[in-house]
């Protein structure tokens, strides 16, 4: 119930010198780590070893998610092997490459690690299961159909005899692959469905050297890197003299948009580095402030003619006949990932012409190709060894800034493994941020106060653009951008949401749940309206939401398990929010207490998940807890700002993370209603800091509609 | 050079006396369970115990480690298996867990002098910052812990 041993033991301790260890990656090809021991490829996804370990491939990354072992069951549940022989390894990319991408998308983001595989990655093990059932009656000389597999042995129902899959994968390993093959019913699942204990655990807990920054290798040197603090400019001038002069300083590197320092530790690299006379040229971007975004955004909501994201009867002509129309605007600043691990990137030039790289990363293709095109290495001359995450919230899939820049680096120093690792600085102020938006709503209803038109203007900046531009609509609309206003469930008739791209200097990036400011915005102003009517804020919503939308099914059962409605103690004060998105459909009721000095302090979540199916219920409580906290910083005090074209804030001080002490009480409802495949690693957040929102106002009457709440003051006067 | 206790062993190591601790350990003594997040003491996922308090290495000089017993996350447990980290095990603490060991080192310092704390305790003591949320189950596995000395690592079904 480990990783495999290829994971576990890619740092051999080998001979020292100076009475350290020097330890050394060891972390061979997946394929070759496996093959070793007379172990068999039954095929790209499964490994047997003939004592019955069975090792399971990942194509997707581990960043504290739970998809490393939730995919592992999904094989395991269809190869119907014995858990507790399992262990899992990621793919190696360059294997990838070379078998035309055998193991479909490595890509994790979107919360589709496990949903967007699910189909293929559980045929994989149907498949094996058929080929070991094949090899065993073949053995027996006796029809397939005679025989079962099941917990990893093969039995032959007629005689009683049984093979165990470690005896017979060689065999199944020699055969076709079945041309189509049965999966289970969900409702049969024993492995897939169940809380088993996540396989990475044990080695993060032992402070085994998983992660990006984990490794060692004989002879590697650190660096340390400064980007132009202007996002845009490029290096004009550096002076190294002093530098280079101090202890363990090796090179002084120099790229076009940054210089590192390469030394015999990461702290000697760092030093260094603060002792370079550096110029910058900073573009035209040095000006750059708050202000100027603003004013951009500003300026996109007041173009005339934008294109529309959403076009549902007229909404002009509906709010030109409504009873009333309440119009509101809202905004968000732009927001770091803040991974506690920093980028990282450690890269090795082999004298034999091949290039290794080890990196966390959300995507072991992209950072092949980042790779590649540093280095100008063809994909076969190269292996990216896919660490586990520090944390990746989307910061480390699309960009791959951290391999570019250290491959970079080491192609100055051939031969010589060299780990990159950015300072917590350098992190936060180089980020791709969630995009600072302002989005105006207005509402046309009648007499009842019922919501017949909405139109929506949203300005924010693309990520798409950035990062995936031939992903973007002909139009020019970003997805991400509009979401909650273009797919918005409510059976509103007349809706029309325009989107205007604005896109600034500040570099923007898929920011856990992508679009999510969207959420605050709608869910908030719903509220308004149901304020506005009269009406209780779940009856308002479920007037507007059709029987059997999976929007109103989670929404009842947040508020059974809630029990909305009900007396709360003194001081304390609910709000509610519903929102869908990566696949699932999501609820929550916030309680929320403001003391008279105007703190807010989230006593309770509820949140009602629906991802129609679960492969691992204890991982899916554990990433709605995730994302309460990590979604609490924004709402509370989080938030980067913009001055001089830079990005003021530099560490956790002017950056804060909630504390434990911060930590709601969690309760998650999952209420699978399957025919679906939903996610998990960003759904909760969505309706968080609406539903905190709408609790403040019903605390204090006053409504938020900007983040982070320490701008307000939310003292009892 | 200097002499540093670590995991109960001698290392000479031949660094500048303000180098900071976390990097002696990470760079020099290819100790790597001690996690750099911050530099300036305010993560924690640099805490080690010197002489048995809880102390973040990043911003502590090499120089005021001489002479103390330091032990890091790869020697809290003579065995192999600390009984802070059975029960992380147990309680599915982590998720990414590259804060996980500076947590579970603050939270072995706890214990040790509290072996009861209240939720009051924990606020006050694990300051340690965790970005994926797993404060719940950090809470839940401490209360467990003073309930129950040795935890047992459960078996999956």
């Amino acid at each position: 119930m480990t990783l495999a041993m290829s994971r576990r033991d890619f740092l051999k301790v080998s001979a020292a010198l100076g009475g350290g260890f020097v330890l050394e990656f060891c972390f061979p090809l997946a394929s070759a780590a496996t093959a070793g021991a007379a172990a068999s490829e039954v095929n790209a996804w499964i490994v047997i070893h003939p004592d019955d370990r069975v090792v399971i491939r990942i194509a997707r990354s581990e960043m504290g998610q739970g998809t490393f072992t939730a995919l592992a069951q999904l094989v395991a549940e269809e190869l119907d092997c014995d858990w507790g022989k399992v262990s899992a390894e990621f793919a190696s990319p360059n294997e990838h490459f070379k078998r035309n991408r055998i193991w479909g998308s490595m890509s994790t983001g979107g919360s589709m690690g496990v949903r967007s595989s699910q189909d293929y990655v559980r045929k994989a093990g149907a498949s094996a299961r058929v080929m070991l059932v094949m090899a065993a009656a073949m053995q027996w000389q006796v029809p397939a159909s005679e025989c079962l597999a099941e917990n990893g042995v093969i039995s032959h129902g007629p005689t009683g005899r049984k093979l165990r899959y470690g005896q017979v994968a060689d065999a199944a390993a020699r055969l076709a692959p079945p041309q189509d093959v049965q999966l289970r019913d969900p409702k049969d699942w024993k492995i897939a469905g169940k809380s088993v204990h996540r396989l990475d655990i044990p080695d993060k807990v032992l402070g085994k050297p998983v992660f990006g920054v984990g490794g060692s290798l004989h002879g590697m040197l650190h660096a340390s890197i400064a980007q132009c603090p202007v996002f845009g400019g490029t290096l004009r001038s550096v002076d190294a003299r002093a530098a280079e002069k101090m202890r363990g300083v090796k090179k002084v590197v120099r790229e076009k948009d940054f210089v590192a320092v390469v030394a015999d530790s990461w702290w000697r690299a760092d030093q260094a580095l603060g002792k370079l006379a550096i110029e910058w040229d900073e573009g035209g971007n040095g000006s750059a402030s708050n202000q100027t975004v603003q004013a951009m955004l500003q300026a996109g909501l007041a173009e005339a003619d934008l294109p529309q994201a959403r076009k549902l009867g007229d909404a002009q002509a509906a709010l030109a006949g409504a009873a009333k129309v309440i119009e509101a605007e809202y905004q968000s600043p732009y927001l770091s990932h803040a991974t506690l691990e920093p980028q990282t990137c450690t890269a090795w030039f082999k004298p034999e012409g091949f290039l290794e790289v080890w990196t966390s990363t959300q995507n072991g293709e992209a950072s092949m190709e980042a790779a590649a095109q540093a280095s100008g290495l063809p994909l076969d001359k190269i292996e990216v060894h896919k660490m586990m995450l520090g944390g990746g919230f989307g910061r480390r899939g699309g960009p791959q800034d951290f391999v570019r820049q250290g491959v970079a680096i080491a192609k100055a120093l051939p031969g010589v493994p060299v780990k990159l690792m950015w300072s917590r600085e350098e992190d936060m102020q180089h980020d791709f941020y969630r995009p600072a938006s302002i989005v105006r709503m207005k509402a046309g209803v009648d007499a009842q106060g019922k919501l017949i038109a909405m139109h929506t203007r949203i300005a924010c900046p693309s990520i798409l653009k950035v990062l995936m531009p031939k992903m973007l609509g002909k139009d020019g609309i970003d997805f991400s951008a509009v979401r909650s206003f273009s797919d918005m469930p409510y059976t509103v008739a007349h809706q029309q949401v325009d989107y205007a791209m604005r896109n600034g200097h500040v570099p923007v990036g898929f920011w856990r749940a992508p679009g999510q400011q969207n959420a605050f915005y709608r869910e908030c102003f719903i509220d308004e309206l149901a304020v506005a009517a009269g009406k209780d804020p779940v009856e308002y919503r479920l007037a507007m939401l059709k029987p059997g939308d999976k929007n109103r099914l989670v929404l009842e059962a947040v508020v059974k398990a809630a029990a909305w409605g009900t007396s709360l103690p003194s001081g304390i004060h609910r709000g509610v929010a519903v929102v869908d998105g990566f696949g699932s459909f999501t609820a929550m009721v916030a309680e929320v207490s403001v003391s008279a000095a105007g703190k807010v302090t989230v006593q309770r979540i509820v949140v009602a998940i629906d991802s129609g199916y679960v492969v691992n219920p204890d991982t899916c409580r554990a990433q709605a807890e995730s994302n309460v906290i990590y979604g609490l910083g924004p709402i509370l005090y989080q938030e980067n700002n913009v001055k001089n074209g830079r990005i003021v804030e530099s560490n956790f001080r002017s950056f804060r993370l909630p504390q434990i002490s911060e930590m709601p009480k969690v309760e998650t409802v999952l209420v699978p209603t399957g025919g679906f495949w939903g996610g998990h690693g960003e759904p909760a957040i969505l309706p968080l800091a609406p539903a905190v929102c709408n609790a403040i106002f019903a605390a204090t009457g006053k409504r938020i509609r900007s983040l982070p709440l320490k701008h307000h003051d939310l003292r009892r006067v | 050079m200097l002499e540093l206790n670590v995991n109960g062993r001698t290392h000479t190591v031949d660094v500048e006396p303000e180098m900071p601790l976390l990097w002696v350990l990470r760079d020099h003594l290819n100790l790597l369970g001690t996690k750099y997040g911050c530099g300036i003491s305010v993560c924690g996922a640099c805490t080690v115990h010197i002489d048995g308090e809880p102390v973040r290495s990043c911003t502590l000089p090499v120089s005021e480690a001489l002479g103390t017993k330091i032990v890091t996350i790869e020697g809290l447990s003579q065995d192999g298996l600390h009984r802070i980290q059975a029960a992380w095990i147990a309680h599915e603490v982590p998720q990414c867990g590259y804060c996980q060991t500076g947590m579970i080192m603050s939270a072995a310092a706890l214990l040790a002098k509290n072996p009861k704390p209240t939720d009051a305790d924990i606020d006050k003591t694990i300051t340690n910052l965790c970005r994926c949320g797993t404060y719940a189950r950090v809470r839940t596995a401490i209360h467990a812990l003073a309930e129950d000395p040795a935890p047992i690592v459960p078996k999956n079904p």
